[in-house]
């Protein structure tokens, strides 16, 4: 096990060097540098930028520079944010995207099953159509349609939470509600699925034909079977959540992972954008 | 039964959350202020940055030899407590105040500006806005490595209270440049502390480390969230600093902005969505504040590739534009027309030459040209930085021309880096581009568009005017030298190198207890003249 473990991290270090090379290429491809600014300043002193990030030389150059410097764990400065190394950046944003997505998947998963469990129990009666119904409205709106409309309720117009920011326990509602509903929407669907799988099952007829009570077949007999489904979608749904949702991060003004995608893709924030990049692929 | 007392648990448990104190309520009664100031700045340290959202939260920090004036212009005494100007209008002596101290108790000296200016001039570091100081004797020699003795650059410490700054020639809005961040004193022990001095990458300016003489203190540094700032206790008028904290967000989003104002979390907006101004208007107009803002939004056209390198073609263009319809239908934020290029008023400067909105004018001028009607007239393409805003304007001019002119349009809309490189190279037919006045002076719109010059991405060049501008810059006495400036605007005006179509204005939400802040052309509030008071209820 721990020979595989070995070797499965040795495997990562190529693939990670040919990320970065493919990265830091296509950053040198797009039109515009990182010091190009609407305000032009005079040539020697951009000429004196240049050379200080070691942007004269030529591009192979400057790849070994930064090959090397990556091979020793250092990411670099921020083009952008100058006096900020990458690793300080990431380091600040990721715990962030990480509690936003930790609390957004405990909605997820405690709003879905319940959800989508109280469903599968009545078929088409109204517990079904209810949930299901609050279930594809969860899925038809967007994250940027429910933040504004969470706020407008709960920031605004009720006054109970703020708008946004990322300062109190309490700031943390109505992003992980956002975040969290909209996944919420599908593993409902996907848990009463596989609750009603289950329910139709032999061994649930048995169950109840020895007189077990329907608390009991449910908790004890079906509950097993039928959050299996469940667990196959977290996975994935995990992934995107932790690493940062650019719009729920923008509606809620939250100092998380997403923001500094974007933003450092539009500053040609080179040694950032490579960091970043690595960070997600390592994950 | 249970239902019932799960219903009623509910209930009670939602009343009890309540409506809370908002930020505001409690900011006024603590006098801490919550501003949105809209961006992360990229840095403190003001001899790296190159941004507004960075001068607003270094203003707080450090203070230049002269101090903003909170209902205008004119530079009040900062650190400097009087100055003295030669007979030949080129030397400065300034007298530093005796009590002016850094926030870490050390006094403020005449040698502190030497060394920062130093600094700022160096080469190495690199410093963007070293430009800004290039009016001092010798400051561009040494910042280009021609001379590489310091003490040959126009600056000295007499004593330790006295500066004298000698410039290149007179120069009437050198006070004004003075507001500039790129003219702060800096704290030289604390930044060698940290790092080299010379070099970038220093981090002398994270909480705990910076030390300012400015008002206010870095308390906090939440990267992407929220700058903190307290009052500054060894500040020299410290006792008339009424704020205790400020508090900057870099909230981006404008929706994301106004949400946070309405919810009571922001005493200010940085700006307003497009789309919430008429909504201010009609509901809330105590809130919403529309002031001039020194800057122009205009065409600039690539005078090197036919067919606009016939000025006749580019003066059809600007006069068929209907700029009226375009701030009342488009824009609605209460811009002005823009039919000059320097925006009227700038330092008492407001241009005679104007060029009408006239269609049969410019249907003879394009019959002129050769093209009647527009016929045998390429498609002209117009690009712009992707933004809505300004698609929306594009669409409107591109309907204008072909109904008033007959003149085809296409739209081309660019990612911002790639729009500025296509802009750079000269690839480009006619392209939007907006300028805001570094210091409040013609200077500061008429300089850039001198043959050769950084910005002027038109290929326009013009002798005449390049000698008026450069004998502007000669001239001591101010009404000749507006003079001066007139005569340069009329050329601009009449090659049309630029079509110029509104002038700025900053459109934004402001709480009523915000006190001490007016309208200034620059966008710029000196913090230590703000305060806040609860609105008394009849």
């Amino acid at each position: 096990m721990l020979r595989f473990i070995f070797r499965r991290l040795l495997q990562t270090i190529p693939v990670l060097l040919i990320i970065a090379t493919m990265t830091f290429f296509l950053m040198k491809l797009a039109p515009g540098g990182p010091f190009d600014t609407e305000k032009a300043t005079t040539p020697e002193i951009k000429k004196q930028l240049e050379a200080h990030y070691g942007l004269d030389k030529s591009v192979w150059a400057q790849y070994g520079d930064y090959m090397i410097k990556l091979v020793q764990g250092d990411l670099g400065p921020s083009f952008k944010y100058a006096g900020w190394e990458v690793t300080e950046l990431i380091a600040g944003a990721f715990p962030v995207s990480l509690e936003l997505g930790c609390y957004a998947l405990a909605v997820a998963l405690t709003i879905g099953m319940i959800m989508g469990f109280v469903a599968a129990l009545r078929p088409n009666s109204a517990t079904d159509y209810v949930p299901m119904s609050l279930a594809t409205l969860g899925i038809c709106l967007p994250t940027f349609v429910m933040g504004p409309l969470l706020i407008l309720l709960f920031g605004i117009t009720l006054g109970w939470f703020n708008s946004s920011g990322w300062f109190f326990m309490s700031d943390r509602v109505l992003p992980a509600l956002t975040l969290g509903g909209y996944y919420a929407a599908y593993t409902s669907r996907i848990a009463r699925t596989g609750m009603m799988e289950i329910l139709s099952q032999d061994f649930i007829r048995t169950a109840r034909a020895k007189g077990a009570s329907e608390w009991r077949v449910i908790f004890k007999h079906a509950f097993k079977g039928a959050i299996q489904p469940v667990v196959t979608l977290t996975a994935p749904v995990t992934a995107s959540m932790v690493t940062g949702s650019f719009i729920v991060e923008k509606i809620f003004d939250i100092p998380g992972m997403g923001r500094f995608f974007v933003t450092a893709a539009f500053n040609r924030d080179l040694t950032l954008v490579v960091g970043l990049v690595l960070f997600y692929a390592t994950r | 039964m249970t239902r019932a007392l799960v219903i009623v648990l509910a209930f009670a448990v939602l009343c009890g959350c309540g409506r809370r104190e908002t930020r505001v309520a409690s900011g006024n009664r603590e006098q801490i202020l919550h501003v949105n100031n809209g961006t992360e700045p990229a840095n403190l340290d003001p001899h790296v940055v190159t941004g507004v959202p960075e001068h607003h939260v270094i203003m707080s920090l450090l203070e230049g030899l002269v101090s903003e004036d909170p209902r205008g212009i004119t530079p009040q005494p900062g650190t400097a407590e009087r100055w003295e100007l030669s007979e030949d209008q080129t030397v400065y002596t300034f007298h530093l105040r005796k009590n002016a101290r850094w926030s870490n108790g050390d006094p403020v000296t005449a040698h502190d500006f030497v060394r920062t200016f130093r600094r700022a001039l160096t080469p190495s570091l690199a410093s963007e806005y070293a430009y800004m100081l290039f009016v001092m004797k010798g400051a561009e020699e040494f910042n280009t490595g021609k001379i590489t003795d310091f003490d040959q650059v126009g600056v000295k410490a007499l004593d330790d209270h006295t500066l004298r700054v000698t410039l290149n020639s007179p120069t009437p809005y050198f006070l004004g440049l003075l507001l500039h961040y790129s003219w702060f004193p800096l704290h030289l022990p604390t930044i060698e502390k940290y790092g080299p001095v010379y070099e970038r990458g220093n981090r002398w300016t994270k909480p705990g480390r910076f030390v300012g003489n400015g008002p206010f203190a870095l308390e906090q540094w939440k990267v992407n969230h929220v700058i903190v700032v307290k009052r500054n206790t060894n500040y020299w008028d410290a006792a008339n600093v009424k704020l205790n904290k400020i508090y900057f967000y870099s909230i981006e989003s404008t929706d994301t902005d106004e949400r946070a104002f309405r919810s009571g979390q922001l005493h200010k907006t940085h700006e307003l969505p497009q789309m919430k101004i008429d909504t201010y208007r009609e509901k809330y107009p105590h809130l919403l504040r529309i002031e001039p803002f020194l800057g122009t939004y205009f065409y600039i056209c690539n005078t090197a590739k036919p067919p606009l390198n016939d000025k006749r073609v580019r003066r059809a263009l600007a006069m068929a534009i209907d700029r009226e319809a375009i701030v009342k239908n488009v824009t609605r934020g209460g811009q002005l027309p823009a039919f000059h290029f320097t925006p009227p008023g700038t330092a008492g400067y407001t241009a005679r030459a104007r060029f009408p909105y006239d269609i049969e004018g410019a249907k003879k001028l394009l019959t002129e040209a050769g093209y009647p009607n527009g016929k045998g007239l390429p498609p002209v393409e117009i690009l712009f930085n992707t933004l809505e805003s300004h698609r929306a304007i594009a669409e409107t001019i591109q309907e204008m021309w072909k109904k008033n002119v007959g003149i085809d349009a296409r739209l081309l809309n660019q990612e911002w880096k790639v729009y500025l490189d296509s802009k750079k190279t000269g690839n480009y037919q006619v392209a939007r581009y907006g300028w805001i006045g570094d210091y409040p002076d013609p200077n500061s719109f008429l300089d850039m568009w001198l043959t050769g010059g950084g910005n002027n991405d038109s290929n326009w060049s013009n002798p005449e005017y390049d000698r008026l501008i450069r004998e502007a810059g000669r001239t001591a006495d101010l009404a000749k030298r507006l003079e001066v400036f007139q005569q340069a605007e009329a050329i601009l005006l009449d090659e049309m190198p630029v079509i110029p179509i509104y002038f700025y204005t900053r459109p934004y939400a402001i709480q009523p207890s915000v006190k001490g802040w007016y309208p200034t052309i620059l966008d710029n509030h000196p913090w230590h003249k703000v305060w806040l008071e609860e609105e008394k209820e009849n």
